[in-house]
Protein backbone atom coordinates (compact mmCIF):
# COMPACT_ATOMS: atom_id res chain seq x y z
CA UNK A 1 0.00 0.00 0.00
CA UNK A 2 1.69 3.12 -1.48
CA UNK A 3 0.92 6.95 0.51
CA UNK A 4 -1.70 8.46 -1.58
CA UNK A 5 -4.05 11.51 -1.52
CA UNK A 6 -3.33 15.52 -1.60
CA UNK A 7 -0.95 16.26 0.99
CA UNK A 8 1.25 19.06 0.76
CA UNK A 9 3.55 17.64 3.18
CA UNK A 10 7.37 17.14 2.40
CA UNK A 11 7.64 13.35 3.05
CA UNK A 12 4.32 12.94 0.64
CA UNK A 13 2.61 11.16 3.76
CA UNK A 14 -0.86 11.90 4.66
CA UNK A 15 -0.98 13.75 8.25
CA UNK A 16 -4.10 11.85 10.36
CA UNK A 17 -5.10 13.40 13.70
CA UNK A 18 -6.83 11.64 16.26
CA UNK A 19 -8.19 13.67 19.66
CA UNK A 20 -10.80 12.94 22.32
CA UNK A 21 -12.98 15.02 24.04
CA UNK A 22 -15.80 13.73 26.39
CA UNK A 23 -15.15 10.30 25.99
CA UNK A 24 -13.95 7.26 27.96
CA UNK A 25 -10.62 6.50 25.82
CA UNK A 26 -11.84 3.51 24.51
CA UNK A 27 -11.94 4.50 21.29
CA UNK A 28 -8.32 5.29 21.38
CA UNK A 29 -7.56 1.63 22.29
CA UNK A 30 -10.02 0.34 19.42
CA UNK A 31 -8.06 2.11 16.95
CA UNK A 32 -4.97 -0.14 18.06
CA UNK A 33 -7.21 -2.97 17.88
CA UNK A 34 -6.46 -3.28 13.98
CA UNK A 35 -3.23 -4.80 14.97
CA UNK A 36 -0.82 -5.57 12.35
CA UNK A 37 -2.25 -3.23 9.83
CA UNK A 38 -0.91 -0.30 12.32
CA UNK A 39 2.04 -0.62 10.56
CA UNK A 40 0.86 -0.64 7.10
CA UNK A 41 -0.80 2.74 8.40
CA UNK A 42 1.95 4.37 10.01
CA UNK A 43 3.89 3.52 6.82
CA UNK A 44 1.24 5.51 4.84
CA UNK A 45 0.58 8.32 7.27
CA UNK A 46 2.06 10.72 9.67
CA UNK A 47 0.29 11.04 12.99
CA UNK A 48 0.26 15.19 13.74
CA UNK A 49 -1.67 15.11 16.96
CA UNK A 50 -2.62 12.41 18.93
CA UNK A 51 -2.68 13.46 22.64
CA UNK A 52 -3.81 9.39 24.19
CA UNK A 53 -0.19 8.34 22.31
CA UNK A 54 1.84 11.40 21.63
CA UNK A 55 3.10 14.55 22.95
CA UNK A 56 1.41 16.99 21.13
CA UNK A 57 0.52 20.59 22.34
CA UNK A 58 -2.31 22.37 21.46
CA UNK A 59 0.24 24.76 19.87
CA UNK A 60 1.73 22.66 17.56
CA UNK A 61 -1.89 22.31 15.71
CA UNK A 62 -2.82 25.82 16.12
CA UNK A 63 0.68 26.34 14.69
CA UNK A 64 -0.20 24.10 11.30
CA UNK A 65 -1.75 25.55 8.01
CA UNK A 66 -5.17 25.57 7.28
CA UNK A 67 -5.98 22.30 5.98
CA UNK A 68 -2.83 20.55 6.67
CA UNK A 69 -4.35 17.25 8.42
CA UNK A 70 -5.89 15.13 6.11
CA UNK A 71 -7.89 12.68 8.46
CA UNK A 72 -9.02 13.49 11.46
CA UNK A 73 -10.49 11.21 14.03
CA UNK A 74 -12.42 12.36 16.60
CA UNK A 75 -14.41 11.01 19.52
CA UNK A 76 -16.04 11.97 22.04
CA UNK A 77 -18.55 14.45 22.45
CA UNK A 78 -18.76 18.16 23.55
CA UNK A 79 -19.35 19.02 27.15
CA UNK A 80 -17.09 21.97 28.01
CA UNK A 81 -15.25 24.95 26.58
CA UNK A 82 -12.08 23.26 25.88
CA UNK A 83 -13.35 20.62 23.48
CA UNK A 84 -15.13 22.93 22.01
CA UNK A 85 -12.87 24.89 21.08
CA UNK A 86 -10.46 22.08 20.08
CA UNK A 87 -13.15 21.16 17.96
CA UNK A 88 -13.21 24.30 15.78
CA UNK A 89 -9.76 24.41 15.66
CA UNK A 90 -9.36 21.02 14.52
CA UNK A 91 -12.08 21.42 11.69
CA UNK A 92 -10.07 24.49 10.62
CA UNK A 93 -6.82 22.28 10.43
CA UNK A 94 -8.01 19.45 8.81
CA UNK A 95 -9.31 18.79 5.25
CA UNK A 96 -11.31 15.55 6.62
CA UNK A 97 -13.24 15.82 10.40
CA UNK A 98 -14.36 11.79 11.36
CA UNK A 99 -16.53 11.83 14.35
CA UNK A 100 -15.50 8.86 15.57
CA UNK A 101 -17.55 6.00 18.09
CA UNK A 102 -21.09 6.70 19.30
CA UNK A 103 -20.04 9.59 21.95
CA UNK A 104 -18.88 11.77 18.99
CA UNK A 105 -21.98 10.88 16.63
CA UNK A 106 -24.84 10.70 19.19
CA UNK A 107 -23.70 12.21 22.53
CA UNK A 108 -22.70 8.42 23.76
CA UNK A 109 -23.22 7.33 27.78
CA UNK A 110 -21.63 10.85 28.80
CA UNK A 111 -25.21 12.14 26.99
CA UNK A 112 -27.11 10.24 29.70
CA UNK A 113 -26.04 13.21 32.01
CA UNK A 114 -28.41 15.16 29.97
CA UNK A 115 -31.40 13.52 32.62
CA UNK A 116 -29.53 16.12 35.20
CA UNK A 117 -28.36 19.24 35.52
CA UNK A 118 -24.96 20.64 35.98
CA UNK A 119 -25.51 21.91 39.25
CA UNK A 120 -26.78 18.71 40.43
CA UNK A 121 -23.72 17.08 39.08
CA UNK A 122 -21.59 19.19 40.95
CA UNK A 123 -23.80 18.66 44.12
CA UNK A 124 -23.13 14.83 43.62
CA UNK A 125 -19.65 14.86 42.64
CA UNK A 126 -18.19 17.52 45.19
CA UNK A 127 -20.54 17.49 48.31
CA UNK A 128 -23.00 14.24 48.48
CA UNK A 129 -19.93 11.74 46.93
CA UNK A 130 -20.24 8.61 50.14
CA UNK A 131 -16.25 8.23 49.26
CA UNK A 132 -15.54 12.40 49.16
CA UNK A 133 -13.39 14.28 51.76
CA UNK A 134 -14.43 17.53 51.05
CA UNK A 135 -15.00 19.44 54.53
CA UNK A 136 -14.58 23.34 52.90
CA UNK A 137 -17.27 22.26 49.93
CA UNK A 138 -14.61 23.29 47.66
CA UNK A 139 -15.66 23.30 43.83
CA UNK A 140 -13.80 24.21 41.21
CA UNK A 141 -13.66 28.02 39.67
CA UNK A 142 -13.13 28.81 35.85
CA UNK A 143 -10.84 31.55 37.15
CA UNK A 144 -7.96 31.14 39.79
CA UNK A 145 -6.04 34.29 40.76
CA UNK A 146 -2.66 34.13 41.50
CA UNK A 147 0.29 36.20 42.07
CA UNK A 148 1.69 35.43 38.21
CA UNK A 149 -1.92 36.56 37.00
CA UNK A 150 -5.34 34.48 36.44
CA UNK A 151 -5.19 31.10 35.46
CA UNK A 152 -8.39 29.55 33.71
CA UNK A 153 -10.00 26.49 33.69
CA UNK A 154 -12.66 25.16 30.88
CA UNK A 155 -16.22 25.36 32.31
CA UNK A 156 -18.79 22.77 31.77
CA UNK A 157 -21.84 23.63 29.45
CA UNK A 158 -25.15 23.22 30.62
CA UNK A 159 -25.47 20.03 28.39
CA UNK A 160 -23.80 17.35 26.34
CA UNK A 161 -23.32 18.43 22.47
CA UNK A 162 -22.53 16.13 19.66
CA UNK A 163 -19.46 16.76 17.33
CA UNK A 164 -21.96 18.19 14.70
CA UNK A 165 -23.56 20.40 16.89
CA UNK A 166 -21.07 22.54 16.58
CA UNK A 167 -18.90 21.89 13.53
CA UNK A 168 -19.29 20.26 9.89
CA UNK A 169 -18.91 16.62 10.59
CA UNK A 170 -17.56 14.95 6.90
CA UNK A 171 -18.34 11.14 7.83
CA UNK A 172 -19.30 9.34 11.33
CA UNK A 173 -18.03 5.81 12.00
CA UNK A 174 -20.33 4.45 14.67
CA UNK A 175 -19.88 2.27 17.51
CA UNK A 176 -18.53 1.77 21.51
CA UNK A 177 -16.16 1.51 20.22
CA UNK A 178 -15.82 0.94 16.17
CA UNK A 179 -14.89 -2.68 15.72
CA UNK A 180 -11.62 -3.07 14.60
CA UNK A 181 -12.87 -4.70 11.07
CA UNK A 182 -14.61 -1.69 10.18
CA UNK A 183 -11.78 0.74 11.66
CA UNK A 184 -9.51 -0.69 9.01
CA UNK A 185 -11.78 -1.11 6.08
CA UNK A 186 -12.46 3.14 6.35
CA UNK A 187 -8.46 3.37 7.00
CA UNK A 188 -7.82 1.61 3.97
CA UNK A 189 -10.34 4.10 2.08
CA UNK A 190 -8.67 6.81 3.32
CA UNK A 191 -4.73 5.08 2.59
CA UNK A 192 -6.34 4.74 -0.76
CA UNK A 193 -6.96 8.45 -1.46
CA UNK A 194 -10.80 7.69 -1.58
CA UNK A 195 -12.36 9.97 1.13
CA UNK A 196 -13.23 12.97 0.03
CA UNK A 197 -14.38 15.89 2.03
CA UNK A 198 -18.35 15.91 2.24
CA UNK A 199 -19.37 18.06 4.96
CA UNK A 200 -22.76 15.89 5.57
CA UNK A 201 -21.86 13.26 8.28
CA UNK A 202 -22.20 10.21 6.24
CA UNK A 203 -22.92 7.14 8.67
CA UNK A 204 -19.37 4.62 7.35
CA UNK A 205 -17.95 1.61 8.53
CA UNK A 206 -21.32 0.60 9.21
CA UNK A 207 -24.12 -1.94 6.92
CA UNK A 208 -27.23 0.16 6.19
CA UNK A 209 -29.87 -2.24 8.00
CA UNK A 210 -30.02 -3.63 11.70
CA UNK A 211 -28.82 -5.58 14.28
CA UNK A 212 -31.89 -8.20 13.46
CA UNK A 213 -30.53 -8.05 10.09
CA UNK A 214 -27.21 -9.80 11.35
CA UNK A 215 -28.89 -11.55 14.11
CA UNK A 216 -28.17 -15.60 13.92
CA UNK A 217 -31.18 -16.25 16.58
CA UNK A 218 -34.42 -17.76 15.64
CA UNK A 219 -37.66 -15.82 15.57
CA UNK A 220 -40.88 -17.96 16.72
CA UNK A 221 -43.23 -14.96 16.36
CA UNK A 222 -44.00 -14.77 20.10
CA UNK A 223 -45.29 -11.63 21.65
CA UNK A 224 -43.77 -10.80 24.88
CA UNK A 225 -45.31 -11.29 27.65
CA UNK A 226 -43.03 -10.25 31.08
CA UNK A 227 -39.35 -8.49 30.70
CA UNK A 228 -36.60 -9.63 32.74
CA UNK A 229 -32.97 -8.79 33.68
CA UNK A 230 -29.81 -10.00 31.86
CA UNK A 231 -28.64 -11.06 35.74
CA UNK A 232 -31.69 -12.53 37.02
CA UNK A 233 -32.37 -14.91 34.21
CA UNK A 234 -30.12 -16.96 31.46
CA UNK A 235 -32.30 -16.78 27.89
CA UNK A 236 -31.99 -19.70 25.55
CA UNK A 237 -28.85 -19.35 23.31
CA UNK A 238 -30.97 -19.66 19.86
CA UNK A 239 -34.06 -17.70 20.41
CA UNK A 240 -34.77 -14.27 19.77
CA UNK A 241 -34.05 -12.03 23.09
CA UNK A 242 -36.73 -9.56 22.93
CA UNK A 243 -39.31 -12.54 22.37
CA UNK A 244 -37.94 -14.13 25.46
CA UNK A 245 -38.69 -10.87 27.11
CA UNK A 246 -34.94 -9.71 27.46
CA UNK A 247 -34.83 -5.77 26.44
CA UNK A 248 -32.61 -5.84 22.86
CA UNK A 249 -31.73 -2.81 21.24
CA UNK A 250 -31.34 -4.45 17.88
CA UNK A 251 -34.53 -3.37 16.10
CA UNK A 252 -33.28 0.11 16.49
CA UNK A 253 -29.75 -0.43 15.85
CA UNK A 254 -27.63 0.01 12.68
CA UNK A 255 -25.63 -3.36 11.77
CA UNK A 256 -22.39 -3.68 11.17
CA UNK A 257 -20.84 -5.11 14.52
CA UNK A 258 -21.58 -8.29 14.13
CA UNK A 259 -24.38 -8.64 15.99
CA UNK A 260 -21.72 -9.22 19.11
CA UNK A 261 -23.73 -8.85 22.33
CA UNK A 262 -26.67 -10.93 21.01
CA UNK A 263 -24.16 -13.94 20.00
CA UNK A 264 -22.98 -13.09 23.68
CA UNK A 265 -25.93 -14.24 25.25
CA UNK A 266 -26.96 -10.11 26.01
CA UNK A 267 -29.50 -8.10 24.46
CA UNK A 268 -28.09 -5.00 21.99
CA UNK A 269 -27.14 -2.10 23.81
CA UNK A 270 -27.61 -0.06 21.08
CA UNK A 271 -24.16 1.71 20.17
CA UNK A 272 -24.22 1.25 16.68
CA UNK A 273 -26.77 4.25 15.61
CA UNK A 274 -29.72 4.36 14.16
CA UNK A 275 -30.44 3.21 10.96
CA UNK A 276 -31.25 5.52 7.68
CA UNK A 277 -34.43 7.36 8.52
CA UNK A 278 -34.88 6.97 12.01
CA UNK A 279 -34.74 10.31 13.96
CA UNK A 280 -34.75 9.35 17.47
CA UNK A 281 -33.91 6.02 18.38
CA UNK A 282 -35.71 5.80 21.80
CA UNK A 283 -39.04 6.30 20.59
CA UNK A 284 -38.56 4.03 17.47
CA UNK A 285 -37.95 1.35 20.36
CA UNK A 286 -40.92 2.13 22.19
CA UNK A 287 -42.98 1.75 18.57
CA UNK A 288 -40.69 -1.71 18.51
CA UNK A 289 -41.80 -3.10 21.79
CA UNK A 290 -45.19 -1.75 21.76
CA UNK A 291 -46.19 -3.83 18.81
CA UNK A 292 -44.98 -7.43 20.28
CA UNK A 293 -46.57 -6.88 23.76
CA UNK A 294 -49.12 -9.83 24.73
CA UNK A 295 -51.91 -8.08 26.38
CA UNK A 296 -55.69 -7.40 25.52
CA UNK A 297 -56.37 -5.14 28.36
CA UNK A 298 -54.74 -1.88 29.46
CA UNK A 299 -53.85 -2.83 32.54
CA UNK A 300 -51.99 -6.40 31.83
CA UNK A 301 -50.27 -4.09 29.05
CA UNK A 302 -48.98 -1.91 31.71
CA UNK A 303 -47.85 -4.26 33.99
CA UNK A 304 -45.99 -5.58 31.29
CA UNK A 305 -44.05 -2.75 30.15
CA UNK A 306 -43.72 -1.81 34.03
CA UNK A 307 -41.14 -4.27 34.15
CA UNK A 308 -39.03 -2.79 31.94
CA UNK A 309 -36.47 -0.61 34.35
CA UNK A 310 -35.36 2.42 33.25
CA UNK A 311 -36.74 3.09 29.67
CA UNK A 312 -35.26 6.06 29.62
CA UNK A 313 -32.08 5.06 30.21
CA UNK A 314 -32.38 1.68 28.40
CA UNK A 315 -33.79 3.07 25.46
CA UNK A 316 -31.51 6.40 25.10
CA UNK A 317 -28.18 4.79 26.58
CA UNK A 318 -25.61 5.86 23.89
CA UNK A 319 -27.97 8.88 21.75
CA UNK A 320 -30.06 11.26 23.87
CA UNK A 321 -27.71 14.07 22.55
CA UNK A 322 -29.26 12.96 19.35
CA UNK A 323 -32.56 12.35 20.22
CA UNK A 324 -35.29 14.83 19.60
CA UNK A 325 -35.87 16.43 22.91
CA UNK A 326 -32.01 16.07 23.40
CA UNK A 327 -32.49 16.07 27.27
CA UNK A 328 -34.44 17.30 30.10
CA UNK A 329 -35.41 20.85 30.84
CA UNK B 1 -32.43 22.22 15.53
CA UNK B 2 -34.31 24.22 11.88
CA UNK B 3 -34.09 28.09 12.92
CA UNK B 4 -37.30 28.35 11.78
CA UNK B 5 -38.45 26.34 14.45
CA UNK B 6 -36.05 29.04 17.12
CA UNK B 7 -37.96 31.93 15.65
CA UNK B 8 -41.46 30.73 15.64
CA UNK B 9 -40.96 29.76 19.19
CA UNK B 10 -39.55 32.85 20.06
CA UNK B 11 -42.21 34.61 18.57
CA UNK B 12 -44.70 32.67 21.13
CA UNK B 13 -42.23 32.97 23.81
CA UNK B 14 -41.97 36.45 23.88
CA UNK B 15 -45.79 37.15 24.27
CA UNK B 16 -46.38 35.40 27.39
CA UNK B 17 -48.35 38.09 28.75
CA UNK B 18 -51.15 36.65 26.14
CA UNK B 19 -49.49 33.57 25.97
CA UNK B 20 -52.30 31.02 24.86
CA UNK B 21 -51.36 27.07 25.09
CA UNK B 22 -50.79 25.52 22.49
CA UNK B 23 -52.07 21.95 22.01
CA UNK B 24 -51.56 19.08 19.37
CA UNK B 25 -54.25 16.37 19.42
CA UNK B 26 -53.33 13.07 17.38
CA UNK B 27 -56.90 11.50 16.73
CA UNK B 28 -57.97 8.07 14.77
CA UNK B 29 -59.96 8.45 11.56
CA UNK B 30 -62.86 6.03 12.89
CA UNK B 31 -63.23 6.87 16.48
CA UNK B 32 -61.59 9.93 18.04
CA UNK B 33 -61.56 12.30 14.84
CA UNK B 34 -65.53 11.34 14.07
CA UNK B 35 -65.83 12.03 18.27
CA UNK B 36 -64.20 15.66 17.61
CA UNK B 37 -66.44 15.89 14.46
CA UNK B 38 -69.78 15.09 16.53
CA UNK B 39 -68.74 18.16 19.24
CA UNK B 40 -68.78 19.90 16.39
CA UNK B 41 -71.94 19.29 14.80
CA UNK B 42 -73.24 19.24 17.84
CA UNK B 43 -72.36 22.71 18.40
CA UNK B 44 -70.34 21.96 22.07
CA UNK B 45 -68.00 24.72 22.72
CA UNK B 46 -64.23 24.19 23.88
CA UNK B 47 -61.09 26.24 23.65
CA UNK B 48 -59.54 27.13 20.17
CA UNK B 49 -55.74 26.05 21.72
CA UNK B 50 -56.31 22.23 20.02
CA UNK B 51 -54.55 21.86 16.55
CA UNK B 52 -55.92 18.45 15.45
CA UNK B 53 -53.82 15.94 13.26
CA UNK B 54 -55.69 13.33 12.12
CA UNK B 55 -54.09 9.41 11.30
CA UNK B 56 -55.53 6.33 10.32
CA UNK B 57 -55.37 4.69 13.78
CA UNK B 58 -53.82 5.65 17.16
CA UNK B 59 -51.34 2.49 16.28
CA UNK B 60 -50.03 4.49 13.61
CA UNK B 61 -49.00 7.66 15.93
CA UNK B 62 -45.51 7.00 16.47
CA UNK B 63 -44.05 7.84 19.52
CA UNK B 64 -41.61 10.21 17.59
CA UNK B 65 -44.71 12.35 16.69
CA UNK B 66 -44.96 12.98 20.03
CA UNK B 67 -41.74 13.61 20.54
CA UNK B 68 -41.42 16.14 17.55
CA UNK B 69 -44.49 17.82 18.66
CA UNK B 70 -42.68 19.30 21.66
CA UNK B 71 -39.46 20.10 19.96
CA UNK B 72 -41.64 21.89 17.52
CA UNK B 73 -43.58 24.19 20.08
CA UNK B 74 -46.70 22.45 21.28
CA UNK B 75 -47.05 23.23 24.97
CA UNK B 76 -49.22 20.04 25.11
CA UNK B 77 -50.27 16.46 23.11
CA UNK B 78 -52.76 14.83 23.15
CA UNK B 79 -53.33 11.38 22.16
CA UNK B 80 -56.58 9.52 21.42
CA UNK B 81 -57.91 6.39 19.67
CA UNK B 82 -60.98 3.86 19.84
CA UNK B 83 -61.70 1.93 22.89
CA UNK B 84 -59.83 -1.52 23.53
CA UNK B 85 -62.37 -3.72 21.65
CA UNK B 86 -63.31 -0.89 19.02
CA UNK B 87 -60.00 -0.71 16.41
CA UNK B 88 -61.08 -0.54 12.74
CA UNK B 89 -57.89 -2.60 12.42
CA UNK B 90 -59.35 -5.01 15.32
CA UNK B 91 -55.64 -4.60 17.36
CA UNK B 92 -53.87 -1.35 16.11
CA UNK B 93 -55.03 0.50 19.56
CA UNK B 94 -53.52 -2.82 21.37
CA UNK B 95 -50.23 -1.13 20.13
CA UNK B 96 -50.78 2.46 21.62
CA UNK B 97 -52.33 1.14 25.04
CA UNK B 98 -48.54 -0.58 25.47
CA UNK B 99 -46.30 2.16 24.16
CA UNK B 100 -48.03 5.50 26.20
CA UNK B 101 -47.14 4.15 29.22
CA UNK B 102 -43.49 4.03 28.16
CA UNK B 103 -43.55 7.07 26.39
CA UNK B 104 -45.08 8.99 29.57
CA UNK B 105 -42.33 7.71 31.63
CA UNK B 106 -39.85 9.06 29.19
CA UNK B 107 -41.44 12.41 29.24
CA UNK B 108 -41.11 12.77 33.25
CA UNK B 109 -37.58 11.60 32.82
CA UNK B 110 -36.79 14.87 30.44
CA UNK B 111 -39.10 16.83 33.34
CA UNK B 112 -42.54 17.38 31.20
CA UNK B 113 -45.08 17.78 33.45
CA UNK B 114 -47.78 14.91 33.13
CA UNK B 115 -50.48 17.88 32.29
CA UNK B 116 -48.60 18.27 28.81
CA UNK B 117 -49.45 14.52 27.90
CA UNK B 118 -52.95 13.10 27.58
CA UNK B 119 -54.00 9.86 26.35
CA UNK B 120 -57.45 9.12 26.39
CA UNK B 121 -59.84 6.62 24.53
CA UNK B 122 -62.73 8.97 22.31
CA UNK B 123 -65.35 6.74 20.59
CA UNK B 124 -67.45 8.21 18.11
CA UNK B 125 -70.27 8.94 19.78
CA UNK B 126 -68.49 10.63 22.93
CA UNK B 127 -68.22 14.49 21.31
CA UNK B 128 -69.38 15.62 25.20
CA UNK B 129 -66.19 13.41 26.30
CA UNK B 130 -63.58 15.02 23.43
CA UNK B 131 -65.12 18.99 24.55
CA UNK B 132 -64.33 17.76 27.94
CA UNK B 133 -60.80 16.62 27.51
CA UNK B 134 -59.81 19.69 25.18
CA UNK B 135 -61.48 21.94 28.42
CA UNK B 136 -59.13 20.09 31.02
CA UNK B 137 -56.01 19.50 29.04
CA UNK B 138 -55.91 23.08 27.60
CA UNK B 139 -56.38 23.90 31.87
CA UNK B 140 -53.65 22.18 32.91
CA UNK B 141 -51.04 22.95 29.93
CA UNK B 142 -52.28 26.87 31.22
CA UNK B 143 -51.43 26.05 34.91
CA UNK B 144 -47.65 24.89 33.73
CA UNK B 145 -47.34 27.70 31.47
CA UNK B 146 -45.25 27.66 28.14
CA UNK B 147 -42.47 24.85 27.41
CA UNK B 148 -40.61 26.53 24.94
CA UNK B 149 -38.21 23.73 24.02
CA UNK B 150 -36.70 25.13 20.90
CA UNK B 151 -35.55 28.30 22.33
CA UNK B 152 -34.41 26.60 25.62
CA UNK B 153 -32.18 23.59 23.85
CA UNK B 154 -30.99 26.41 21.57
CA UNK B 155 -30.25 28.88 24.80
CA UNK B 156 -27.89 25.80 25.74
CA UNK B 157 -25.99 25.26 22.81
CA UNK B 158 -27.78 22.64 21.39
CA UNK B 159 -27.14 22.72 17.30
CA UNK B 160 -24.51 25.36 17.44
CA UNK B 161 -22.20 24.80 20.09
CA UNK B 162 -21.61 28.71 22.03
CA UNK B 163 -19.36 29.39 19.58
CA UNK B 164 -16.30 30.10 20.69
CA UNK B 165 -13.03 30.78 18.97
CA UNK B 166 -10.60 28.01 17.84
CA UNK B 167 -8.01 28.09 20.74
CA UNK B 168 -4.79 29.92 19.42
CA UNK B 169 -6.93 32.97 17.41
CA UNK B 170 -5.70 35.75 19.92
CA UNK B 171 -7.93 35.02 23.19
Amino acid sequence: MSAQGGTGAANGKLKVAKYWASSCGGCDISLLEIGPHLLELIEAADVVFWPCVADFKYEDVAGYPDGYIDVCLFNGGVRSSEQEEIARLLRKKSKTLVAYGACAIDGGIPALANLTTPSEIYDVVYHRNPSLDNPDGVEPAPVFETACGDLHLPHLYPQVLRLRDVVEVDYQIPGCPPQAHQVWKVLQAVVAGQVPARNDAVTVGCDDKVVCDECPREKRQVRIGGFKRPHLAIPEPDWCLLEQGFVCMGPATRSGCGALCVKANLGCRGCYTGSNGVEDRGTAMIGAIGSIIDATTEERAQEIVGQIVDPTGTFYRFNLASSTLKGRR
Amino acid sequence: MADEQVVRTEVSGAAVAGWEPRIIAFLCYWCSYTGADNAGTARLKYPANVDIIRLMCSGRIDPELIMAAYAGGADGVMVCGCHIGDCHYLAGNHKTMARMPLVRSVLADLGIEPERFVHEWVSAAEGEKFAQLVRQTTEGVRRVGPLNWARRMHERGVGHGMDLQPWGDGR
